[in-house]
């Protein structure tokens, strides 16, 4: 998605002067569209984060639309007060760009697992959380965003190869996307892991089981009317998120389930144990902590055939 | 420093003071030996050197006081400067006001809520940065306390300043030695302070930190380019106030009526100094 930011960045930022990128010294052969088309409003910072957040505040507080990049735990929890007392407490249009949610720095080690951005970032009141699925919805969700007022914490995959044909790009900002309709069960997923659902639910549809899944691109403000909406008629959501289990949309489902009264049984797919020093691929890093296609179909057909048993 | 053919307005140091006096009695709170440590330099700041014709400018000179915890004395100087009236004034620290210890935005003339030190030099440099790149005059000033340069942000802040030659950036160090628990050559040493920000690639300047002329001065002589500018304003926490003056107490402490009667009659006394 590294590749869709930073030309679909450049595109905004040919009609909209105001736009400014900054890079907290990352970026390598990613943001080259941009840089070497506006040098000018190109700034690496250096490797200072919080100085970047507070560099943009003072910057959008005079009319600039800065966006200020970096891993997505450099940028969401080093500069994190900065965030909350600078744009946050000013409500200006401060950008925040976290590459590699999740896994996608898996072999790269803990310190660069992105697994409660969501989480931390969703408390903070007037700070928009979207996560795209893939790059064309990248594309979508900043073409739909980059002028809106307050801030904003765009959650990207570093794989510039995501795609979810199915998708088509699509994006309203507050609603879920759905890629197919079935009546057994509904899974919801966030941002990048939506190939991974998107598998699964086929592998389902294999086995008998007819699932519907939408993609949750919005996760702050919780996107409440939509969801409720779309739990109507379920007795079986699962939740699929690259994230602890706390924090994220599972926690988002939970509320919403926990406010309006809705009937349904709630599996939270997320990072359930602590970090234990082991990395390796994105792969093996799903498949270890139970977000693979092959762990949510078994989650699924479980929860499934565990409600034929009690209805029968 | 004002557009040509307007006399500065001048915010008397002195009646600084006794509105931090006043309102700190009235409120019942601390933090008055802060407000009094950078009462001159507030004096200095709004009487002429930052350019605001009204708070509402968008081409005005931004302020930001980092040492957030002194904001009574912004408060005293944004009313002896008519912009805050009176009767909100009185509302310090009283429920549902917009004056609280620490400055908030929603306030007219406060240009950025503060009160988490080592956050304000980033956004002056942000607020800098940006002047330049519309072609601006504006410039940002910066009131940072000596122990908030413990904040190791901070100095994220005062690299990128250096590395861009950012001119229009002021950062003023209220020096009096003193943080909230002990003297800052306890707590952590600054011992070499004005060698340390040159060699970072800034101009520093020191001044007595309690001669707004002075102060004005040395901002004027600051040239257009080069690097950005530190004025290092040796103070003295509590000023004007003898039973204040050095005494780490008073960070938190209120005045009883006696107390608050003979800092009234000092400061009085004191008249312009």
């Amino acid at each position: 998605m590294r590749a869709a930011f930073a030309s679909t960045l450049a595109e905004l930022a040919g009609r909209d002067e105001r736009i400014l990128l900054l890079t907290g010294d990352l970026g390598y052969k990613a943001l080259e569209p941009f840089s070497e088309r506006f040098p000018r409003r190109f700034f690496n910072v250096g490797v200072a984060e919080q100085n970047m957040v507070g560099l943009a505040t003072g910057l959008a507080e005079c009319g600039f639309l800065p966006f200020v990049y970096s891993i997505s735990t450099f940028a969401s929890l080093r500069a994190y007060e900065f965030i909350r007392n600078g744009p946050v407490a000013h409500r200006l249009p401060v950008r925040i760009v976290g590459v590699g949610g999740g896994f996608d720095y898996g072999s790269a080690g803990p310190t660069h697992h992105g697994l409660e951005d969501v989480g931390v970032l969703r408390l903070q009141p007037g700070l928009t959380v979207v996560a795209p699925a893939d790059s064309e919805q990248t594309r979508a969700i900043l073409r739909d965003t980059w002028d809106r007022p307050g801030p904003f914490y765009y959650r990207l995959s570093k794989d510039d190869r995501l795609s979810v044909p199915e998708l088509g790009g699509r994006f309203s900002l507050g609603r879920a996307e759905v890629l197919r309709r079935g009546r057994d069960i509904l899974l919801l997923v966030a941002g990048s892991l939506a190939t991974e659902a998107l598998a699964a639910s086929q592998a389902l549809e294999e086995i008998g089981i007819d699932a519907t899944l939408a993609v949750v691109s919005t996760l702050n403000p919780a996107p409440v009317d939509d969801l409720r909406g779309r739990l109507e008629g379920f007795d079986d959501v699962v939740t699929i998120e690259d994230h602890y289990a706390a924090g994220g949309l599972g926690t988002i489902v939970a509320e919403i389930v926990a406010d309006s009264g809705a009937r349904c049984r709630l599996v939270r797919l997320g990072v359930k144990e602590g970090p234990d020093g082991v990395s390796g691929s994105l792969p093996y890093l799903l498949r270890r902590h139970g977000l693979s296609r092959e762990s949510i179909v078994a989650v699924a057909k479980a929860a499934v055939e565990a409600r034929k048993r009690s209805d029968s | 420093m004002n557009a040509p053919g307007k006399p500065a307005p001048t915010v008397r140091p002195v009646a600084l003071r006794r509105i931090i006096l006043r309102q700190s009695k009235r409120a019942n709170v601390g933090h008055i030996g802060s407000a009094l440590s950078v009462a001159d330099i507030l004096a200095a700041l709004y009487s002429g050197i930052l350019r605001i014709e009204t708070p509402d400018d968008p081409e005005r000179d931004r302020f930001i006081l980092s040492k957030g915890h002194a904001a009574l004395a912004l408060y005293a100087a944004l009313h002896l400067r008519s912009f805050l009236d009176a009767e909100t004034l009185d509302t310090y620290c009283g429920d549902g006001s917009l004056l609280g210890v620490h400055p908030e935005r929603a306030l007219r003339g406060i240009d950025f809520a503060t009160g988490s030190l080592g956050h304000g030099l980033s956004i002056g440099a942000g607020a800098a940065l940006g002047a330049r790149l519309e072609g601006s005059p504006r410039r940002a000033f910066v009131l940072v306390s000596d122990a908030e340069l413990g904040e190791g942000s901070l100095w994220e802040a005062v690299m990128f300043a250096a590395h861009h030659h950012l001119s229009n950036l002021v950062a003023i160090v209220d020096w009096n030695g003193q943080q909230a628990l002990g003297y800052t050559e306890d707590v952590l040493s600054l011992r070499g302070l004005p060698d340390r920000f040159r060699s970072f690639g800034w101009d520093v300047h020191e001044v007595d930190g309690h001669d707004p002329v002075a102060i004005g001065r040395a901002v004027s002589g600051f040239p257009i380019d080069g690097p950005p500018n530190v004025l290092l304003a040796r103070t003295t926490f509590g000023k004007g106030v003898s039973f204040m003056e050095g005494k780490i107490h008073w960070h938190y402490w209120p005045m009883s009526d006696e107390e608050y009667a003979q800092a009234l009659a000092e400061v009085e006394a004191g008249g312009e100094t």
